[in-house]
């Protein structure tokens, strides 16, 4: 099967985000990211994939507007990022599910149109559609400590998806399940992807995780952290469970796995 | 009789739902026991003291027998009781000063680095001077006896609020505070609905420290002030006592100052449990 790895993406949508010549030097005078340039486009589901020190987290908390980039270009639906939006219309995923452990769930997903200032009746047909649609709607008066991990994972997930956001970024958002819960949270994002027509930017270091995700996979490199392949996938509007076992699936790996291959040859792995 | 007035405890509230569970039944044993063994144990020490002072004929200047100190308890009540009253008076005044001066201010160093970096150091100088070192020159300074002996109080209890709701605030979870920048909370919100329940469960461990530390402080800057007179505190009934060589009143005197800070203690941990139990570690009551 051939990959287009110039192509931008198979889902033709307005540029939603454009980094270009982005630079990031940590104080410490690390170089995070080396002259990046990448364009995002509306409906994508693009994953920023590469080993440790690749830049890829930093990316994307540059394009959430918590981190500034020392030179170069962001923008974000046409303005710079973080500016010229509602709260909620980006929503962030942590690796941690970050919940407040002294909220209930309700209470954890409603916080965002809180802070909206909507008050909690108004609130509440968002918050249980959100809880529905990752599966909680009968833990919404539960504490955070009384779920289990992939549990609260998707707590913090209804919580993002609460506002309806336009951009979803999720940093490295099941590195800490068991394999069993990631996949069945794979399939929950896929699902909200489709259905509500989102941008995902999803950052992993796992290869099957955004072979088995993404529309397009970008591959970064450690030392300095920069882009070094950018490969659109095929079918990712289709993909189910069985698409793991098929032999698309181990091919599309192992070409992605070769590009990634590519980038550890300097890295020491002793660290 | 009946056999229930033998039933030694009487801690338990309602009658036992009838329960096939032997976990249970353990465990609500457990519980009387908790109780049970302490209050025996306490019986029996004061037994053998009332036993070791009858018995060995100690005159009663030296050690008096429990019996004796509560026989003073009863008829010097009324005057002991509105000395306690007093030290009440100042504890509770002091340790509330404490959390409105220690909170308020561990707000403004927890949101402002410069305030802090500039105002540490005082906070730390009145920590670490012992208060009795203080206490004359407050005695001096201050007409007031009584607002002299709450700001000793006050010197004593104030700290450990301070810095720990200055580092309770600071300890909010950094993804969470991302988190409410990415929603763009006003400064207020991110006040409210982050900086300060992070801050709680610091502050409640502030709160019993600090609830001890306050009586702790009434009594030793009375003691200081030496103050007699109409309007005395505890401390001055022990140091009148000891003057005049009247130890059993002494001694109903320090079981009404220990007692005083048993009822800070229950209640600061009461509360604690209140406001935490729900969520915080501490005071989350663990199954099995």
């Amino acid at each position: 099967m051939p990959l287009d790895t110039t192509a931008r993406s198979s889902v033709q949508g307005a540029a939603q985000i454009e980094m270009s010549h982005v630079f990031k030097r940590f104080d410490n005078g690390t170089l995070a990211l080396q002259d990046m340039d990448l364009t995002i486009r509306q409906g994508e589901f693009v994953s920023l994939l590469g080993p440790s020190g690749c830049g890829k987290s930093t990316a994307l908390r540059m394009i959430s507007g918590l981190l500034a980039p020392s030179s170069g270009q962001i923008t974000v639906n046409g303005h710079a990022p973080g500016k010229g939006v509602q709260g909620g219309d980006v929503s962030f995923v942590f690796q941690e599910p970050t919940l407040m452990p002294w909220a209930t769930v309700f209470d954890n997903v409603y916080l965002p149109l809180k802070l909206r200032g909507l008050g909690r009746k108004q609130a509440e047909a968002q918050v249980t559609e959100a809880l529905e649609m990752v599966g909680l709607a009968k833990f919404g008066g539960s504490y955070p400590r009384e779920l289990s991990g992939g549990m609260k994972m998707r707590v913090s997930i209804a919580r993002a998806m609460v506002t309806k956001p336009k951009l979803l970024l999720m940093d490295e958002p099941f590195a800490a399940l068991d394999e069993m819960t990631r996949f069945k949270l794979n399939n929950d994002v896929l699902n909200l992807w489709r259905r509500n027509g989102l941008t995902v930017i999803f950052v992993t270091h796992s290869v099957f995780e955004s072979v088995y995700l993404s529309s397009r996979v970008v591959v970064m490199a450690p030392r300095p952290g920069r882009v070094v392949h950018d490969m659109a996938l095929p079918d990712a509007t289709t993909r189910d469970e069985h698409y793991r076992t098929t032999p698309e699936y181990a091919e599309t790996c192992r070409l992605v796995s070769d590009a990634l291959e590519g980038t550890m040859d300097d890295v020491d792995l002793n660290h | 009789m009946s056999t229930s007035t033998t039933d030694p405890v009487t801690m338990a509230p309602q009658a036992a739902p009838v329960s096939e569970d032997p976990a249970l039944r353990a465990a609500r044993r457990e519980r009387r026991m908790r109780i049970l063994m302490p209050s025996l144990a306490l019986l029996a020490a004061l037994g053998l003291w009332e036993f070791l002072v009858r018995y060995n004929e100690i005159p009663h200047y030296l050690i008096p027998a429990p019996s004796l100190i509560l026989e003073t308890l009863w008829k010097d009540g009324p005057s002991l009781l509105s000395s306690a009253w007093f030290t009440v008076k100042l504890t509770l005044l002091s340790l509330g000063l404490a959390i409105i001066g220690g909170v308020a201010l561990g707000m403004v160093f927890a949101l402002s680095r410069t305030i802090e970096m500039s105002l540490f150091p005082f906070a730390v100088i009145l920590q670490v001077t012992p208060v009795v070192a203080i206490a004359p020159l407050i005695l001096i300074y201050v007409d007031s006896t009584f607002a002299a002996l709450l700001i000793c109080a006050w010197i004593v209890a104030f700290f450990p609020i301070l810095s720990n709701t200055a580092i309770g605030m600071r300890s909010a979870d950094h993804n969470l505070r991302d988190l409410f920048t990415l929603y763009g909370a006003t400064k207020w919100q991110r006040l409210r609905y982050l900086l300060i329940p992070s801050a709680l469960p610091y502050f409640m461990a502030a709160l019993k420290i600090a609830g001890g530390l306050a009586l702790i402080g009434a009594v030793v800057a009375e003691f200081v002030a030496g103050t007699a007179g109409q309007n005395t505190g505890l401390a001055s009934r022990i140091l009148e006592s000891s003057f005049r060589n009247e130890i059993p009143r002494m001694f109903a005197a320090l079981l009404l100052v220990s007692m005083l800070g048993i009822l800070i203690f229950l209640a600061t941990s009461w509360l604690s449990r209140a406001v935490l139990g729900h969520w915080h570690e501490s005071e989350i009551k663990r199954q099995g």
